[in-house]
């Protein structure tokens, strides 16, 4: 038998009221966005067609999504059972996280009433990395649905689906290792065609994808522990840290590669010396590159087996830092010219917020109701 | 134990991902594609724009676009840039006095902002769902509303920021110049020239095919500073009429012949391209850069199916025995 079980207990916290305030004031705005145009409540424009809805919403949430990718990795690839415990929440999250990805990107389409057009295989444009993203990311979402749905098989007992699954299962969870090692590492292509918009520092065209998948790999580790040290403190359980901590030294390695590349690569360009320019490009550079640097440290510090906490900010370093990096190449340091500025209105940031509510209701109602999270000792 | 071999497997990964950047690097991409000199064209002389706007005018017309006005001002459009109802502007650089038409100092220079209609164009590379087309014939990058998901990628694609989304409308589009040329327009399959250069009255902006006015841009280039030039109107391989002007001081660059791979709209001027807001573009064009990285990595999708095989085959084998039904 399995040992996930549902928490139980109330779903309506005070937690969970707050982010259903939350949610509730973004629906005005979502409602607005329809009625009136994106332009009623976004401040993109003409040098700025994508904002915080594509770039934090899409990019930077299936990044944070990638738990059940950096997972799936370990525990089938790598042959790593004992890591069997972190996947189900991890794909519980990752669920969460690309079923609003794909909300955001046809909530953010300006004619989202034919957003089947790019599921007809007539239209398709091959030399599209947005094609390849598009179709991968929703498949992948179904994907997900399929390696997350014997949580819901066991809680209504459907063996007889469940067997079928479990003879078929492998196919899936190889998709769901290549589908986003394919749209994350697409994710950086998408950078390759902006040019000269994208800032030097971060325009490394055809080492791109290959930067970009090693940041959704870092993020998904680092989301993984953060999840399970919230969820420890939130929920109670075991503690994972021994089990943790040798994800984020997996973590550590996958940064070294990805900072010997990048700078590699900025120093075949050339453009070691954008570093030091002091303007804000380099600020953020600068930055990226201790919130990179700065968790590699702790975490090969020989006292991290011991300590949650350390581990637990190491891990929130490297969700910012390959967030930060992702914010920096499609909009922080985006330069369309001169006459273009963008940040985000207080309606665009509330719409965005009310994403991020719904998807953490969504996911404390799920793991209180069905067998996700794993409650060995308590069985 | 278990942790070495861990890590093995993370350096395996590691290695993996080199070896798939590696070829990413090493990427054959594909060259520029190849201007066609048969297709239509503009070009646009800075130093002959008076700065009327009869061309956004026109263009308003044809296109069926309100006006732009301001400050209560309705004698003429006051358009400052591209926008979900402006497909061509006229704008305008200033410097210190603004006294000197044509000089970088203390003078002033028009500068058009419309599509440039490019031979590689980035929106066509970037466009989803093939909603942006190049006409083969006339090269002309025309816009499908019916196909476009409104996902906005030919903005950021554009190196000059020329196609614009309505964000004002609930059910807006791209707009952009189509050299006239859309369905119900169709002014070049007709043999007509397009609205602006039709409107404008002093040639500085000439329409013909992008080797004639190619051959008319070097033609300007060679004249010396100050001697008299009979300058063409309209249509450069038949002009409606001339006028004779004083050949200005040419900068000796023809912006569109290899920027990106090129344009069929070019633009001359007397100021530097950098002023007048051009962007710092190389001939390589960056469509060809991405769709060397897209086509290596998912050619006829050989290796992602490759890559398919040997996961199913290792995931197969390691959840196998692993005899703990339902354990996803």
């Amino acid at each position: 038998m399995s040992a996930y079980k549902p928490l139980g207990g109330r779903i309506l916290t005070p937690a969970f009221l707050f982010f259903a305030v939350v949610f509730l004031i973004s629906l005005y705005f979502m409602v607005e966005r329809f009625t009136d145009g994106m332009g009623a409540v976004a401040n993109i424009n003409g040098g700025f067609p994508w904002g915080i809805w594509v770039v934090y919403d899409v990019i930077i949430g299936t990044g944070l999504a990638c738990g059940g990718y950096a997972l799936a990795f370990t525990v089938y690839v790598f042959n790593k059972g004992k890591y069997h415990p972190l996947v189900r929440p991890a794909l519980l999250a990752s669920l969460a996280g690309y079923a609003l990805g794909g909300f955001g990107a046809i909530f953010d389409m300006g004619r989202w009433w034919q957003f089947y057009n790019i599921l007809l295989p007539w239209n398709w444009n091959f030399n599209s990395v947005m094609l390849e993203v598009g179709l991968c990311v929703s498949l992948y979402i179904i994907v997900l649905i399929i390696e997350f749905s014997p949580a819901y098989l066991e809680k209504i007992g459907a063996t007889g689906l469940l067997k079928v699954l479990d003879k078929t299962l492998f196919f899936f969870i190889a998709l769901g290792v290549l589908l986003p090692t394919m749209h994350q590492s697409s994710l950086g292509s998408m950078l390759i065609i902006m040019g000269y918009k994208v800032d030097p520092l971060w325009q490394v065209l055809q080492f791109q994808p290959l930067l970009a998948v090693l940041t959704a790999i870092i993020m998904g580790y680092s989301i993984v522990i953060f999840e399970a040290s919230l969820a420890r403190v939130g929920f109670g359980g075991k503690d994972e840290t021994p089990l943790l901590a040798v994800l984020g030294k997996v973590s550590v390695w996958l940064m070294v590669v990805f900072l010997v590349i990048r700078f590699g690569v900025l120093a075949a360009q050339g453009k070691i010396g954008l570093i030091f320019a002091g303007d804000f490009a380099s600020l953020m550079f600068i930055i990226e590159t201790i919130l990179f640097v700065a968790p590699a440290i702790i975490i090969a510090s020989p006292s991290l087996n011991k300590s949650p906490g350390k581990l637990l900010i190491a891990a929130v370093s490297m969700l910012f830092a390959g967030a930060l990096y992702r914010f920096d190449a499609f909009l922080f340091t985006y330069d369309p010219g001169p006459g273009f500025s963008y940040f985000p209105s207080a309606p665009e940031i509330m719409v965005t917020l009310g994403v991020i509510s719904f998807e953490i209701m969504a996911y404390l109602v799920v793991v209180k109701t069905l067998p996700v999270l794993h409650r060995s000792e308590h069985a | 134990m278990e942790r070495r071999d861990f890590l093995k497997g993370a350096l395996g990964t590691g290695a993996a991902a080199v070896v798939c950047g590696a070829s990413s690097g090493s990427a054959e991409a594909r060259p520029n594609l190849e201007a066609n000199g048969e297709a239509v064209g503009m070009l646009y002389d800075s130093t002959l724009c008076v700065g009327c706007k009869a061309c956004v005018t026109a263009c308003k017309n044809i296109n069926g676009m309100e006006p732009i006005f301001r400050n209560g001002d309705e004698a003429y459009d006051a358009a400052a840039d591209l926008s979900g109802q402006t497909l061509n502007v006229i704008k305008i650089y200033k410097d210190g006095k603004a006294t000197v038409k044509d000089a970088e100092q203390d003078g002033f220079a028009f500068e058009k902002r419309s599509c440039m209609h490019c031979v590689d164009p980035g929106c066509v590379s970037a466009c989803p769902v093939t909603a942006l087309k190049q006409q083969a014939k006339t090269g002309i990058v025309i816009y499908d509303p019916d196909a476009c998901i409104g996902c906005r990628t030919c903005m950021t694609a554009c190196p000059y920021n020329v196609p614009q989304f309505q964000y004002d409308k609930a059910f807006g589009q791209i707009a952009k110049c189509q050299m006239c040329n859309q369905k119900g327009v169709e002014r070049i399959d007709n043999g007509m020239m397009t609205g602006c250069a039709e409107a404008c009255p002093t040639g500085a902006t000439l329409f013909g095919t992008r080797d004639a006015l190619l051959a008319e841009a070097k033609r300007r280039m060679e004249l010396k500073p100050g001697e008299i030039y009979n300058y063409p109107r309209g249509d450069v391989s038949k002009p409606d009429s001339y006028h004779e002007k004083p050949v200005p001081t040419y900068k000796n660059h023809i912006w569109g012949e290899k920027e990106a791979g090129g344009t069929n709209v070019m633009h001359i001027s007397a100021v530097s391209f950098d002023k007048l807001g051009m962007p710092p573009l190389e001939e390589r064009s960056y469509a060809s850069i991405s769709e060397g990285v897209q086509h290596t990595l998912y050619s006829y999708l050989a290796l992602p199916a490759v890559a398919l095989a040997g996961l199913s085959f290792l995931v197969k084998r390691n959840t196998d025995g692993d005899d703990k039904g339902g354990e996803s």
